[in-house]
């Protein structure tokens, strides 16, 4: 009898995925999803999606599921937590959705120390919408708002969220990661895992970014955007635990 | 046992003792007591009380914990009200019940924080954006802010819609006797909701998007033959027009107890006009206008606005009285005389009498 050597995760329904060839959020979908499963959270779980290409991940994930306004999902998770603490919630956003239009909402998430999780995904730019520049955006990166290549003078330099995030005294956990190889992939996986766990254990606010590919967006064929993320997003934004109350750095 | 209550803390304790379990709110005059009194009250009952980060966080904090099937509530007051559109039409898109007020100032801008009926376009057009309504109530006194929470929090469950209650600064302020009755929540049934028990029945998932035209166009025409039947069971109007008066008055919340007073005034005079008051301004009395007394001539809008709830009025009485117009806005209350003074001026030719101490707001429409 053949043996089965890889099955889907249960963590994810039929649906098939939306994303485009050689784009992470169908790979981050699979790391939540099997991480919901291994921790025997699933049936218990609550996934708010974003606006952004990810906006239908509610249909993707096998739990409870809801659509938030672009960059609401976590007060809208802050909403559905507190009334049900004892069940596990999480958001997924782009860097749009995250780090431009709901900074607000996620930074206050993180400073009241609510128990729920958080996967960032940055992309370095808007996906949805057509590729426009993103707070993530690096300096010379061109995209369709900024076609002579990110300026620093006009829009800054891109914005280091997991940095960030980890000056909030109750963010209990940050990490950034990549799945751009294996090896990489399942580092992200224990990421994610450890977030969920965060919460589990009643730690409060964790939060993993991925820096994810969007050949789409980047105009690159899938393996070379995959390469680009190791050339071009890796050095800017260091992987890395940047916050872990329950452990050692 | 009747207690003295401000209506800002009615409305808190009333909803409260409506099994509200999570508030969220975001400082702003004039209905900080609300969020004051939740601070408080919640710790406790056991409810959920949050100062968010603003009142975009805080209405997709109820979005949130609608949607996890509890019963919820936000307060603010106009700008604050503004920023809560987006989760209001999202609210509504997504049929999630939950109860929101606007404790109103005047406006526009930063505007002041007196009160003001400048709102209502707001309250009664959506506010947000796409095709959709928000019932909204509109108490005069601190025991029907009381009874209206119960009213609002049932309405919204019964229909899954987020409801209003649309009040000025000077009710949320003002102290009166409240007989603090209780009634039961409505019985519903929210096995919608995403609570997180997806072991123990299929899976949910709330949205408000549709991405097929056809499918999106059905959702909306569902949501609307919902709104159908809101306008059929739940409009709310109090309609003192007696045989004999030459004049209907309409006038909501607060303001209408002015009016009430300036029917008075011109009754001592041998002018008899009585007044309309509605209680729902979504859905809007509008039949009541076409089953009037066949004494009355004119119909008299007063607000504390320039002017709109008057085009509701003009859309119910769609050409059979000429409609007058009376307003203060910017925070200033119109006192009862003014009220009586543009009666007579309306029963007589204008000539005759001396100007109105107020000219602004006049305009006949
Ligand atoms: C209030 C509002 N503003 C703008 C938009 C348009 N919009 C849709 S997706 C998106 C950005 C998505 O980018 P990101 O969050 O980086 O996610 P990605 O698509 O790259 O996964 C924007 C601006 C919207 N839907 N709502
Ligand atoms: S546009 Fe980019 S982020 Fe969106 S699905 Fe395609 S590759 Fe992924």
């Amino acid at each position: 009898m053949a043996k089965v050597v890889y099955e889907k995760s249960r963590g994810l329904t039929d649906v098939p995925l939306t994303y485009c060839p050689g784009c992470s959020h169908g790979i981050v979908h699979k790391l939540i999803a099997e991480s919901l499963v291994e921790l025997d959270v699933l049936d218990k779980s609550i996934a708010v999606a974003p606006v952004g290409c990810s906006v239908l991940a509610y249909e993707f994930f096998n739990c409870d599921g809801i659509q938030a306004a672009h960059g609401r999902a976590p007060a809208v998770a802050c909403g559905i937590k507190r009334t049900n603490p004892d069940k596990i919630v999480f958001t997924y956003q782009g860097d749009g959705d995250l780090a431009s239009i709901g900074t607000a909402e996620i930074i206050h998430a993180a400073h009241r120390g609510d128990n729920f999780t958080v996967i960032f995904i940055n992309n370095a730019i808007y996906g949805m919408t057509g590729g426009q520049m993103a707070p993530t955006t690096l300096i010379g990166q061109k995209t369709s708002t900024s076609p002579y290549g990110r300026k620093e003078e006009s829009a800054g330099r891109p914005l280091l969220v997991s940095e960030m995030m980890a000056q909030i005294p109750n963010a209990a956990y940050i990490e950034r990661v990549s799945v751009h190889d294996i090896a990489h992939l399942n580092k992200a996986k224990k990421a994610v895992k450890k977030a969920f766990q965060t919460q589990i254990d009643n730690k409060g606010f964790s939060m993993v970014e991925v820096l994810a590919t969007c050949p789409i967006g980047w105009n690159l064929p899938p393996v070379e955007a995959t390469q680009w993320v190791v050339e071009n997003l890796m050095p800017y934004y260091p992987l890395g635990v940047y916050k872990d109350v329950g452990g050692a750095q | 046992m009747k207690v003295l209550m401000k209506g800002n803390d009615a409305i808190s304790e009333a909803a409260i003792q409506a099994g509200c379990k999570a508030f969220f709110g975001y400082p702003i005059t004039p209905q900080n007591e609300i969020p004051e009194y939740f601070s408080r009250r919640m710790e406790e009952s056991g409810g959920v009380f949050i100062q968010a980060e603003s009142e975009v966080g805080a209405i997709n904090m109820v979005y949130g914990a609608a949607a996890a099937g509890v019963r919820t509530m936000t307060t603010s007051s106009s700008p604050g009200i503004a920023l809560k559109q987006e989760g209001i039409s999202f609210a509504a898109g997504a049929d999630l019940p939950c109860v929101i007020v606007n404790v109103a100032r005047c406006g526009p801008g930063l505007g002041g924080i007196l009160p003001a009926q400048s709102d209502y376009f707001q309250a009664t057009r959506g506010g947000g954006h796409g095709d959709y309504y928000t019932p909204t109530f509109a108490p005069s006194t601190v025991q029907e802010c009381w009874d209206m929470v119960f009213h609002a929090f049932d309405i919204a469950d019964k229909y899954r819609t987020p409801t209003m209650i649309l009040i000025e600064g000077m009710l949320g302020q003002m102290m009166e006797p409240l007989e603090m009755t209780k009634r039961p929540p409505i019985k519903v049934d929210k096995s919608w909701c995403v609570d997180g028990n997806a072991g123990k029945r299929p899976r949910n998932t709330i949205t408000s998007l549709s991405l097929y035209a056809e499918v999106l166009e059905e959702m909306n025409f569902a949501r609307f033959r919902k709104y159908e039947e809101i306008k059929k069971h739940e409009t709310m109007v109090e309609n003192n027009v007696k045989d004999g008066d030459k004049v209907a008055i309409v006038a909501y919340g607060t303001p209408s107890r002015i009016v009430i007073n300036a029917i008075e005034e011109l009754k001592n005079d041998g002018i008899q006009a009585g007044l309309i008051r509605p209680i729902t301004v979504w859905p809007f009395p509008y039949d009541v206008f076409q089953s009037l007394p066949a004494s009355v001539e004119h119909i008299l809008v007063a607000e504390l606005s320039m002017g709109q709830m008057v085009e509701d009025v003009r859309l119910g009485v769609n050409g059979k009285y000429p409609v007058h117009f009376y307003g203060r806005t910017g925070g200033v209350i119109f006192e009862p005389k003014e009220i009586s003074q543009k009666v007579r001026e309306i029963l007589k030719p204008a000539r005759e009498l001396p100007p109105a101490r107020v000219e602004m707001g006049r305009g006949e429409v």
